[in-house]
C-alpha cells in the first residue's frame, strides 16, 4: 500500500529522530522521511497536523483466547481492540484450549489471523505440554511454525531442571523464554497483594516474595544457560532490584510491565471491584514507585498490556472467586499518555520506545522502526484528544477494565498496518 | 440520631454515634425477652430472609428469634441442598430472592466482600452476618453491648483479643468498633496467626499471652479452627492450647474483675479450659442474650421505617 | 419542624397543680382504694405526670400506687410513614399488671393513636382488669373511638395548632401553652 503522512511530528526514538517530518510509504514499507515531501498523484494522503507519528506499537503480551475460549475473545475481536488502542501487532499467549503446545495450533492461529486479524499476530508457544510443567512441548516445530517466544504464562514452571532444559533447547532459535514468575505455594489461595489492605479486607494475600523468589530463580537459570529470559508483568520493587543488578552483570534478562501495575496500587481493591483482580496482583506504593523508576531508566525494557478478557459472569462474582485478569489493549496508550507523559513522569520518547522499538527488538519482530525499508506499521497519536473510558463501547468482547469511567487527554488517533490505515 | 443507612455491612463504615445508637436501641429492647408474650408488632408484615451459605446454627437462630419477636416473617435459606449446589452464583440467588420482595436479607458467606456485593445489587436492606475473614458487625455490636453493660462504659478500657486473628472476622469487626469507642486493643497470638501490617490497624501486637492479658479489662478468646494446623499455621492443636489456652492459673495474674468473652462455639480445652468457660469471669452466655437484642435493634433500625 | 409561635397560655403552675390534685381525688374515689391501682405513664412526660399523681394519691390515702413507664415506639401504627426513625426507649413496668386497675397517664390526648398503641403494649404485658385513661389536656380531633376517664383540661384547638406541655422536671417550668405556626 502507498500512503503519505504529512505535517506530523515524527518521533522515532530508536533512530534518534524527533521533528516535523513527512513519511512516505510504498508497497507496505517505509520509503523515506523528509520535510515537505511531494505527493505523487494517486497516493492517499493522511494529514497529521498536530499529531505525533510513531513506529507501530507492539503488545508482546496479549491473550486472544482463540482457539477454545471464543466466548471471552476471538482473534477478530482482539485484534480490533488492538487496532483501536493503537497497536499494530500483538503476540498472543499459549493458554488457549487446546493449549498452543504444538504446531497444529500455531498454524491454526496464524491461519485465523490471516483471515480475521486486522493487525499482525505473532503466536507465543507453550514451554511445556498442556502447560502442565512436566514435559517439554515440541519447541522446535513450534519455532518453525512461527512462534516468536515460549511461555507457560498463566502458570509458573516450577521444575527448575525442566525450565533449564527448555532454555537450553530453544537457545539456537533466538526465541526468548517469557517467564510468569510466581511461586504457587506462596501465592496459594491468594486473591490480592499481602499488606494492610488485604489485612483490613480479610482477603488472603500473596506477598511480593511470591514473585521475587521465582524472578531470582529465573535470573540464576538465565545466567547458567545464557538464554534470554524475559520476565512477564513485573510488579515488585524486589524483582526490579534483582533485574537491574542482573543486567549490570551482563545476564540476558529483560522485563515488561503493564499499565495497570504502573498506575494502580492495592488500595484500588478496597471497593471490592473484581476488575482490580489479576495475577500478579496490584501491589503497594513502593512497588509502583520502583516500577516507574525502572521504566524510565530502562531496567524495564517495554510495556505490555497482559490483555486478559473474561466474560461478565466470570468477573461479576465474590472477589475471591472472580477470574484473574483485566483487558488492556484499548486503554493502555490513553491512560499512559494522560497519567505518565502529561504530568512529566516519563517523557513521550521513552514511552514510545517502550511500546514500539523495544518490544520489536526483544522478540525480533518486524516493525519498531521508521527507517526506510521497515514494514510500514505506524501509530499516530493525538496528544490533545479528550477521552473517557466507556467499556460498553470496547471492540473487545470483554469489559473487565479497572479504568472504567477514567477521563483524560491524549490517545491513539490512527493505526496503520503495512501502509493500510485500519478502521474498526 | 436517626439511622440513615440502607445496610449494615461493616463496623469500619460506622461512626461512634451510630454504634451508640444501635447499642441504646438494643438495650431498650432487652426487656422483651423477659416478658411472657415475647412479641411486639413493630415489624409485622415485614419479611426477613436469612441467606446463610456457611453452616451456623447459633447466629442464624439469633437472627430468627430477633425477627420473630418483632413479628416479622423470617425465612431461612441455607445453601446446601439448594440452587447454590447446582452452581447458581451468589448474585443470581440473591436476585431471585429479591424478586420475592423481602425487606431484609441477612447474609453469611465464606467470601470477603460477599455482603457488599449483595448490597450493591439488592434494593432491600442487607445485614452482613459474616463475610469470609472480613467482618461480622452484629457480633462486635453485641460484644460492645456486653462490655458496656458489665463495665458501665467503654472508653478507656483495655481489651485483649487472643487467637487466630488472621482468619477472624470477629477480630476485625471488634478492632474497628472498639477503636471507635475509645478502647485500647491488644491482639495476641503466634506470629503466623497475626495478619500482615496488623499494627497499622491501631492495635498493640503481642506474641506472649501472659503479657497481653496482664492488664486487660476484657479478654476475648477466638476460636481456633482445626484446619489451621493442617495448613501449616501452627504445629499442633495440643501445642497451641498449652501455649495460648486460657486457664484459671493464668487468670490469677489478671485483674480480679476481668471479663472473659468468646464468640462461640467454644473449643473447650483449646482456647479456654472448661473451668474458665464456666467461671464467674465468663460473660459468654450474656453475649448470646445480647446477640438477640442487638439483632432486634438492627432489624428495627433497618426495616422498622420506610417500606422496602 | 417549623418554629412554633406561642398563641396563649392555658395553664400556669398553680392551674396545672390543681388539675392533677383533682385527678388524684377522682382516681381514688372511683377505685375505692389504692392497692389495686397502677399508674402507667406514657413516655416521656406522661411518666412525670404519673409520678406526680401517685404522690398526690399517697398524700390523700396514705399509700402510694405502683408507677410504671411505657414506651410505645414499637407499637406505633405510623412507623412506615415517618421520615426519621423514632428513638426506642425502654418500657419499665416492674410489677405484674394482670388483674390490676391500670390507669394510663399521658400529657396530651389528640388523635387517640398513642393510646391505642399503649393499650396494645399493655395487653402484651398481661391482662389488666380495667384500663382507664388520665390526660392533662384533651385537645379534641379524635381519629379512633378513645375517650379519657380523667381530664385535667378540655381544650378545643384547631388542627394546625400544637399544645405544648412544659414540666419542671424536663423544661424547668410548669405551664401549658397553645402554639401555632407563624403566618406565612
Amino acid at each position: 500500500m502507498n500512503l503519505l503522512i504529512r505535517n506530523g511530528r515524527l518521533l522515532d526514538p530508536a533512530a534518534g529522530v524527533d521533528g516535523m517530518l513527512d513519511l512516505m510509504i510504498a508497497e507496505g514499507r517505509i520509503a523515506r522521511t523528509g520535510q515537505r515531501l511531494e505527493a505523487p498523484a494517486d497516493i492517499r494522503v493522511v494529514d497529521a497536523t498536530g499529531k505525533v507519528v510513531c513506529s507501530g506499537f507492539i503488545d508482546i503480551h496479549t491473550h486472544l483466547r482463540e482457539p477454545g475460549h471464543e466466548y471471552k475473545e476471538t482473534i477478530a475481536s482482539g485484534t480490533r481492540a488492538a487496532a483501536a488502542g493503537g497497536f499494530t501487532a500483538v503476540c498472543c499467549m499459549a493458554n488457549t484450549f487446546p493449549v498452543n503446545d504444538n504446531r497444529a495450533v500455531t498454524d491454526y492461529i496464524l491461519a485465523r489471523a490471516r483471515v480475521e486479524g486486522v493487525v499482525r499476530v505473532h503466536p507465543i508457544g507453550a514451554v511445556t505440554r498442556n502447560l502442565e510443567g512436566t514435559q517439554l512441548a515440541e519447541l522446535a516445530e513450534q519455532a518453525e511454525a512461527g512462534c516468536v517466544a515460549f511461555s507457560d504464562d498463566g502458570r509458573c514452571v516450577t521444575n527448575a531442571e525442566l525450565y533449564r532444559r527448555a532454555m537450553e533447547y530453544t537457545l539456537p532459535f533466538g526465541t526468548p523464554i517469557i517467564s510468569h514468575a510466581e511461586d504457587p505455594d506462596l501465592s496459594h489461595g491468594a486473591a490480592m497483594n499481602e499488606g494492610i489492605v488485604s489485612t483490613e479486607l480479610g482477603i488472603h494475600g500473596q506477598p511480593a516474595a511470591a514473585e521475587d523468589v521465582m524472578v531470582a530463580r529465573d535470573i540464576v537459570l538465565a545466567e547458567l544457560t545464557q538464554a534470554h529470559v524475559h520476565i512477564a508483568h513485573v510488579s515488585t520493587a524486589g524483582a526490579v532490584r534483582m533485574i537491574r543488578e542482573a543486567k549490570a552483570r551482563g545476564i540476558r534478562v529483560t522485563a515488561e510491565v503493564t499499565p495497570h501495575h504502573l498506575l494502580l496500587t492495592d488500595e484500588a481493591v478496597r471497593g471490592w471491584d473484581p476488575n482490580t483482580k489479576m495475577a500478579p496482583p496490584l501491589r503497594g506504593k513502593r512497588d509502583v514507585e520502583a516500577l516507574l523508576e525502572a521504566l524510565a531508566d530502562g531496567t524495564i525494557d517495554c510495556i505490555a498490556t497482559d490483555h486478559a478478557p473474561h466474560a461478565l459472569s466470570e468477573k461479576e462474582d465474590e472477589f475471591a472467586e472472580a477470574a484473574n485478569g483485566v483487558v488492556g489493549l484499548e486503554t493502555a496508550v490513553s491512560v499512559l499518555l494522560d497519567r505518565l507523559v502529561r504530568p512529566g513522569i516519563i517523557d513521550l520518547g521513552t514511552l514510545v520506545a517502550r511500546l514500539s522499538s523495544a518490544p520489536a527488538r526483544l522478540l525480533n519482530l518486524p516493525g519498531g522502526s521508521l527507517a526506510p525499508g521497515a514494514v510500514a506499521d505506524v501509530t499516530i497519536l493525538d496528544l490533545g484528544q479528550p477521552w473517557t473510558v466507556d467499556p460498553a463501547r470496547f471492540r473487545s468482547r470483554a469489559r473487565n477494565t479497572p479504568f472504567a469511567a477514567w477521563a483524560g487527554i491524549g490517545g491513539p488517533w490512527m493505526t496503520i498496518v503495512g501502509g493500510v490505515p485500519i478502521t474498526v | 440520631m436517626a439511622w440513615k443507612r440502607k445496610d449494615l455491612l461493616s463496623m469500619q463504615d460506622l461512626e461512634a454515634a451510630e454504634i451508640t445508637d444501635v447499642l441504646d436501641t438494643a438495650e431498650s429492647m432487652k426487656e422483651i425477652a423477659s416478658r411472657e408474650i415475647k412479641k411486639v408488632p413493630t415489624l409485622r408484615g415485614k419479611t426477613v430472609v436469612n441467606l446463610f451459605y456457611e453452616a451456623s446454627t447459633r447466629t442464624r437462630t439469633s437472627f430468627e428469634i430477633a425477627g420473630k419477636w418483632l413479628s416479622a416473617d423470617v425465612i431461612n435459606f441455607s445453601a446446601s441442598g439448594s440452587s447454590a449446589e447446582k452452581g447458581e452464583s451468589l448474585l443470581d440467588t440473591a436476585k431471585n430472592i429479591e424478586a420475592m420482595r423481602p425487606d431484609v436479607v441477612v447474609v453469611r458467606h465464606k467470601a470477603s466482600g460477599a455482603a457488599a456485593l449483595l448490597a450493591r445489587h439488592l434494593r432491600c436492606a442487607v445485614v452482613n452476618a459474616g463475610d469470609g475473614a472480613h467482618e461480622h458487625p452484629t457480633q462486635a455490636l453485641l460484644d460492645l453491648l456486653t462490655i458496656r453493660e458489665k463495665k458501665g462504659h467503654l472508653e478507656g478500657l483495655n481489651v485483649a483479643i487472643v487467637g487466630d486473628v488472621t482468619h477472624s472476622r470477629v477480630a476485625r469487626s471488634n478492632i474497628y468498633g472498639m477503636r471507635k469507642m475509645g478502647i485500647t486493643v491488644t491482639v495476641a497470638g503466634p506470629p503466623t496467626l497475626i495478619p500482615a501490617a496488623c499494627q497499622e490497624l491501631g492495635v498493640k501486637v503481642s506474641h506472649r499471652l501472659e503479657e497481653a492479658i496482664a492488664h486487660a479489662d476484657v479478654i476475648m478468646m477466638l476460636r481456633l479452627q482445626h484446619e489451621r494446623m493442617l495448613s501449616g499455621f501452627i504445629p499442633s492443636i495440643r501445642e497451641y492450647s498449652r501455649v495460648w489456652g486460657l486457664t484459671l492459673a493464668r487468670l490469677e495474674h489478671c485483674r480480679p474483675d476481668v471479663l472473659i468473652m468468646h464468640p462461640g462455639p467454644v473449643n473447650r480445652g483449646v482456647e479456654l479450659s472448661p473451668e474458665v468457660a464456666d467461671s464467674r469471669y465468663s460473660v459468654i452466655l450474656d453475649q448470646v442474650t445480647n446477640g438477640v437484642a442487638i439483632r432486634m435493634g438492627v432489624l428495627f433500625l433497618l426495616a422498622g421505617g420506610k417500606a422496602a | 419542624m417549623t418554629v412554633q409561635r406561642e398563641k396563649a397560655q392555658v395553664l400556669d403552675e398553680a392551674g396545672l397543680d390543681r388539675a392533677l390534685t383533682r385527678i388524684a381525688h377522682e382516681i381514688v374515689e372511683q377505685a375505692e382504694g389504692v392497692d389495686r391501682v397502677a399508674l402507667v405513664g406514657i413516655k416521656t412526660r406522661g411518666v412525670t405526670l404519673a409520678e406526680r399523681i401517685a404522690k398526690k394519691v399517697a398524700a390523700i390515702e396514705g399509700a402510694r400506687p405502683s408507677v410504671g413507664a411505657l414506651d410505645i415506639t414499637l407499637y406505633r401504627d405510623d412507623l412506615g410513614l415517618k421520615a426519621e426513625q423514632p428513638q426506642v426507649r425502654s418500657t419499665e413496668i416492674s410489677f405484674p399488671i394482670t388483674g390490676r386497675i391500670v390507669i394510663l397517664v399521658d400529657d396530651v390526648l389528640f388523635t387517640g393513636r398513642t393510646i391505642r398503641a399503649a393499650m396494645d403494649a399493655l395487653m402484651d404485658l398481661g391482662r389488666p382488669r380495667i384500663i382507664r385513661l388520665a390526660v392533662l389536656v384533651d385537645r379534641g380531633h379524635r381519629e379512633l373511638p378513645i375517650r379519657p376517664d380523667y381530664i385535667g383540661k378540655n381544650l378545643p384547638t384547631s388542627r394546625r395548632e400544637t399544645v405544648a406541655v412544659m414540666l419542671r422536671e424536663h423544661d424547668g417550668i410548669d405551664r401549658v401553652v397553645i402554639q401555632e405556626p407563624p403566618e406565612g
